[in-house]
């Protein structure tokens, strides 16, 4: 058995840069788990544009973004363990791992860092029924197929769900030659991002058919063909709008699941909105000293929020293990009012020696115009953000000032109000 | 006289702008809601362009494929001619990121650069 | 030597080729997909029956019977997972009482002694999750759960280890005879020479025995399933019945082998034997169905939903007979549930019918010295896993490092393992080959993560080409093209469209 100051499970980018912002406050004893060959999670395979805007200033690809980590690590020489797949993590932060050179590994950590991303939600959850033929896949390892393993998984693809990894996808298959029939959408708004369905899309001529779904799959070997059909508001196909569209694949873009399966063998309970784990403002989780960060905390849609959040999480495990973290006298409950479905943070625990603001994230549950986002102690307003629009494909994220949390605070509460007629600014 | 209608990506509100012409000229333009989507909406209307992110074919690589893109937009009329010609193209590693891999695709004044670092396969 | 041909491997096929590969015989057994339990086989309930429900005086009701004791033996020898866990027909009035009482019955005289009628408190007991308005159950500690694709594989494995040869793909299109004697088959890949053919072949063992004017008729019954994660193991502990009718058991709740739930089936009449849809129709039947045994079903937690075919005949019991017109052809027709929990009782009676046709032949039918009773038993990391027993993983992995690397990150299974089913008496060539011996892309990602990590093993070790790997043989490969290929055939397309 070998013992770490901070293990991480993940080399994607919520590992990555967790590993460094720790690195940086002075830890020295960190081993980085990664299941892949390579680091960089899912972004080697991200090979479009929108990347690091808000981290960096500058736009890059997926490979670029996590290239710039990447060599970090490097320089701060950080312990990586490729082809090492994590197996199990108990309450006593033992965690059991396997690859092929050393076998089984018994590492017992001090802090672990969980950083384990996501998995995406297939054909079989959401139970479209028919035939199970070859063809049928979700987008992400269509990605992986195309753009990092040299193969193109279909010649007439449909694609179910537009968001971002739908859209993105739909562009690549036709770039590379194949015929991309249509974007299904079952809600009646895309959750991507509008450069996407028009570069995406638009550019293309590939329809976007929204409020509809796939109602049966059709194919005893390879995929044939499948039904769609119009829904209504409660998502119920409407009788008489069933089409047949012949196409050879069939790609899923129907959601993420953070992959909680080693945080279900610590005994961590999942928030039902977001998937993920409790987590304090420092994105420790209900067992001390075991952080969450990334998408497998709650799915993410910009990468730089995921870096963001992991250096929360990075700098917190190192306060931990410098014993540099006073607790306060009662913790503070962030409740979610109404159209918001979650916040992450869900309490604040510590006291905030040097910080100015905790940074709240949150999702919104259907898009809204010239809106309030106010924060509210005991039914009085504390702060108010104005928005000009909120949706739920992109993550909003509000900054509290500590100087307005009082002592004795123990629940604040989020709400979002449309307005009506106000310039945009603080109040 | 004729109207073009343009989705500005702006921000999230995707404001549809709409354009008329007579002939080369711009007569009108309405539907924005703030400055950026009508300068969007002209630049877009002119000459709208496209970075092309995509891939080269590798040889003696780790990976059989390196991810690429134009090193800035390129007319967006040239993204097919663009894909076509890189079809045929295959690169040898190693490759670093920034490497340019086509310079001056179809004559756009745009290198094709790798944006991923390929070890040789024989290295790793 | 005699040679016997078996049509189809199924359970029941590779059952009949594993017992009759005890004798000194050359046995050849055509399947005429790409793996054996291709058919129903593969997607049944998994239960080995108590034995109460069928007629004592049918040939249904004395196979599960006489089959069920030998399962302990017969799985632990082929090492295929097995769990005896009981099994509870539950009722909610009066009126089903008096049913059970009769199934009861119907079970002592089948020689069933441990059969036992309980009570709401003691059922409640048993099964916390179980609709509070059911008032009584029938309990058979008999019962158990069983992989039927591994039994079969299994089987055919062992089969093949003791000189069986199996012939995947191999399709028969005719039967040839002389003079109203059986002399072998007409198939895809050729003819075969043969002295005895046994007609195993499940959903077509009507168009077979056509083939000898042995008038019979096969009617495919759809029943549909879904699968819970694992997650939700505990929800029942014993395999749950509803009150059978006529036509099935109906609608189950129960454990499998490898800790998911299983729910289902429906029963309907199709025409289409090929026709494994499932239906939104159907899947809600299931759902609402499994909801009356236990109401909290947890929807959300389904993770995939299949469909299997009954080979129903309308006599409702097995046909296990020689054929009417041809010496030397025997046709086992109809064999619905208990099928699998009857493989062995089958196998056997199949046995005895050809060693009495083969004395009255004047063969001598000698048993082998060197028969190989067991299977090896190949590493699985989650078995190991399962039994704290992961010092002796190291030691294999410190043997073949390939045991060292996982693919499939939900089920765990290792790269040593995939290669393992690959490389098996009967090699594993397809994505659902391996699914079906490693469980491998049979988890809650559905092969999301490993898929393309099961390609590459497949293609290294079958030696081929990525684009020929197929989930489940020819005409279901996976990849289309490779990378700028469709971009550059257009482009030689519109050359010669342009030179025109």
């Amino acid at each position: 058995m070998t013992k770490h100051k901070m293990v991480v499970v993940g080399a994607g980018p919520a590992g990555l840069a967790a590993a460094l912002e720790a690195s940086k406050n002075g830890i020295d004893d960190i081993i980085i788990l990664e299941r892949d060959k390579y680091l960089g999670g899912i972004l080697p395979q991200c090979i479009h544009n929108g990347f690091g805007l808000e981290y960096f200033g500058e736009e890059l690809t997926g490979p670029e973004y996590a290239d710039r980590f990447m060599r970090d690590i490097d320089q701060a020489g950080i312990e990586v363990l490729t082809e090492t797949m994590v197996l199990n993590i108990n309450q006593d932060k033992l965690i059991t791992a396997l690859n092929k050179t050393k076998g089984v590994l018994k590492i017992k950590a001090e802090t672990i860092i969980l950083a384990m991303g996501c998995r995406e939600r297939t054909r079989e959850k959401i139970q479209i029924p028919g035939d199970r033929p070859a063809g049928i896949l979700s987008a992400g390892t269509a990605q992986r197929y195309t753009n990092i393993e040299g193969f193109i998984p279909g010649k007439e693809v449909m694609i179910l769900g537009s968001g971002d990894i739908g859209l993105i996808m739909a562009r690549r298959m036709k770039l590379e030659g194949a015929d991309v029939k249509a974007v299904l959408e079952i809600m009646p708004f895309s959750s991507g991002l509008v450069r996407n369905k028009v570069q995406c899309l638009d550019d293309f001529d590939i329809p976007l058919k929204l409020q509809h779904t796939i109602t049966r799959i059709e194919g005893k070997k390879r995929l044939k063909r499948v039904e769609i059909s119009k829904v209504d508001k409660d998502f119920n196909p409407i009788k008489g709008t069933q089409k047949w569209i012949n196409c050879d694949t069939l790609l899923l873009s129907v959601g993420l699941i953070p992959e909680n399966e080693l945080s279900k063998a610590m005994n961590l309970k999942l928030h039902p909105a977001t998937g993920g784990v409790y987590v304090n403002e420092n994105r420790e989780t209900e067992l001390k000293g075991v952080y969450a960060c990334g998408n497998v905390l709650h799915v993410h849609d910009l990468v730089d929020w995921v870096s963001e959040e992991a250096e929360i999480a990075g700098r917190s495990a190192a306060e931990y293990l410098n014993k540099n973290q006073e607790k306060r006298d009662l913790p503070i409950k962030i409740t979610p009012n109404k159209n918001l479905t979650y916040t992450v943070p869900q309490k604040i625990e510590y006291k905030f020696k040097d910080k100015k603001f905790i940074k709240i994230y949150l999702r919104v549950e259907k898009p809204m115009e010239n809106v309030k986002i106010v924060f509210s102690h005991n039914e009085k307003s504390m702060l108010s953000y104005d928005k000009k629009i909120v949706m739920p494909g992109e993550m909003v994220t509000v900054n509290l000032p500590v100087a307005l949390i009082k002592k004795n605070m123990e629940e604040i509460k989020l709400s979002i109000v449309e307005k009506v007629g106000e310039k945009n600014g603080r109040t | 006289m004729e109207e073009h209608d343009i989705i500005c990506t702006g921000c999230p509100k995707g404001c549809q702008v709409t354009i008329k012409t007579e002939g080369d000229k711009i007569t009108d333009i309405y539907g924005y809601e703030c400055p950026t989507g009508k300068e969007y909406a002209i630049n877009e209307f002119k000459n709208p362009t496209r970075i092309l992110p995509t891939t080269v074919k590798v040889e003696d690589g780790e990976f059989p494929l390196v991810p690429v893109k134009t090193a800035a937009p390129i007319p967006k009329s040239d993204l097919i001619k663009a894909m076509n010609f890189i079809a045929e193209k295959t690169v040898k590693a190693p490759i670093e990121i920034g490497d340019i891999l086509i310079e001056n695709i179809l004559n756009t004044g745009v290198d094709v650069v790798a944006t991923r670092n390929i070890k040789k396969e024989s290295e790793v | 030597m005699m040679r016997i041909i078996i049509i189809g491997a199924g359970v029941i096929g590779t059952a009949i080729a594993r017992e009759l590969s005890r004798y000194e015989i050359d046995i050849v057994l055509l399947e005429k997909t790409a793996d054996v339990a291709n058919g129903t086989s593969k997607a049944n309930s998994g239960i080995i029956h108590a034995g109460y429900n069928a007629d004592f005086d049918t040939l249904k009701g004395k196979l599960n019977v006489k089959s069920n004791p030998v399962f302990d033996k017969l799985c632990a020898d082929l090492k295929v997972p097995f769990k005896r866990i009981g099994s509870y027909v539950v009722g909610f009035n009066e009126q089903d009482l008096k049913e059970l009482k009769k199934k009861k019955e119907n079970g002592e005289k089948n020689g069933l002694g441990d059969l036992e009628i309980i009570g709401q408190k003691q059922l409640i007991s048993q099964e916390p999750n179980i609709n509070k308005k059911a008032k009584y159950a029938l309990y058979a500690p008999g019962a158990a759960i069983i992989s039927p694709y591994e039994l079969t594989i299994a089987y055919a494995n062992n089969a093949v280890i003791n000189g069986v040869q199996l012939l995947l793909n191999t399709e028969v299109n005719d039967l040839i005879s002389d003079d109203g004697q059986i002399k072998g088959v007409k198939t895809n890949q050729g003819e075969i020479k043969g002295d005895f053919v046994i007609n195993a072949a499940g959903l077509y063992s009507d168009k077979i025995a056509r083939m000898a004017e042995d008038n019979f008729k096969i009617k495919p019954r759809k029943g549909e399933y879904h699968l819970f994660d694992k997650e939700y193991g505990d929800l029942v502990n014993h395999i749950l019945f509803p009150m059978p009718t006529k036509k099935s058991k109906g609608i189950l709740v129960l454990p499998t082998v490898h800790g998911n739930i299983l729910i289902g089936p429906n029963a309907n009449t199709i025409d289409d034997k090929d026709d494994l849809s499932t239906t939104s129709k159907g899947l809600n039947k299931v759902l609402n169905g499994a909801k009356r045994l236990i109401p909290e079903i947890p929807e959300k937690g389904v993770i995939t939903s299949f469909s299997g075919l009954r080979a129903a005949l309308s006599s409702e019991d097995f046909h296990i007979d020689f054929s009417e017109n041809l010496v030397g052809l025997i046709n086992i027709i109809g064999i619905q549930s208990p099928g699998l929990s009857s493989a062995p009782a089958i196998s056997d009676m199949v046995v005895e019918m050809f060693k009495n046709y083969s004395l009255r032949e004047n063969y001598e039918l000698q048993l082998k010295k060197d028969f190989k009773e067991k299977n090896s038993k190949l590493p699985h990391y989650y078995e190991y896993e399962d039994k704290g027993k992961l010092d002796d993983w190291q030691k294999i992995v410190e043997k073949h490092e390939d045991y060292g690397e996982i693919i499939c990150r939900c089920e765990h299974v290792s790269r040593g393992e995939i290669i393992d089913a690959i490389n098996a008496p009967v090699p594993a060539q397809t994505i659902d080959a391996i699914k079906r011996r490693t469980r491998a892309s049979s988890g809650r990602c559905q092969a999301g993560f490993c898929g393309p990590r099961l390609l590459q093993i497949l293609a290294d070790q079958l030696n081929i080409d990525p684009l020929e790997v197929s989930k489940k043989g020819s005409g279901s490969q996976i990849l289309r093209a490779r990378s700028k290929q469709l971009i550059l055939e257009k482009i030689k397309e519109d050359k010669r469209a342009g030179d025109q």
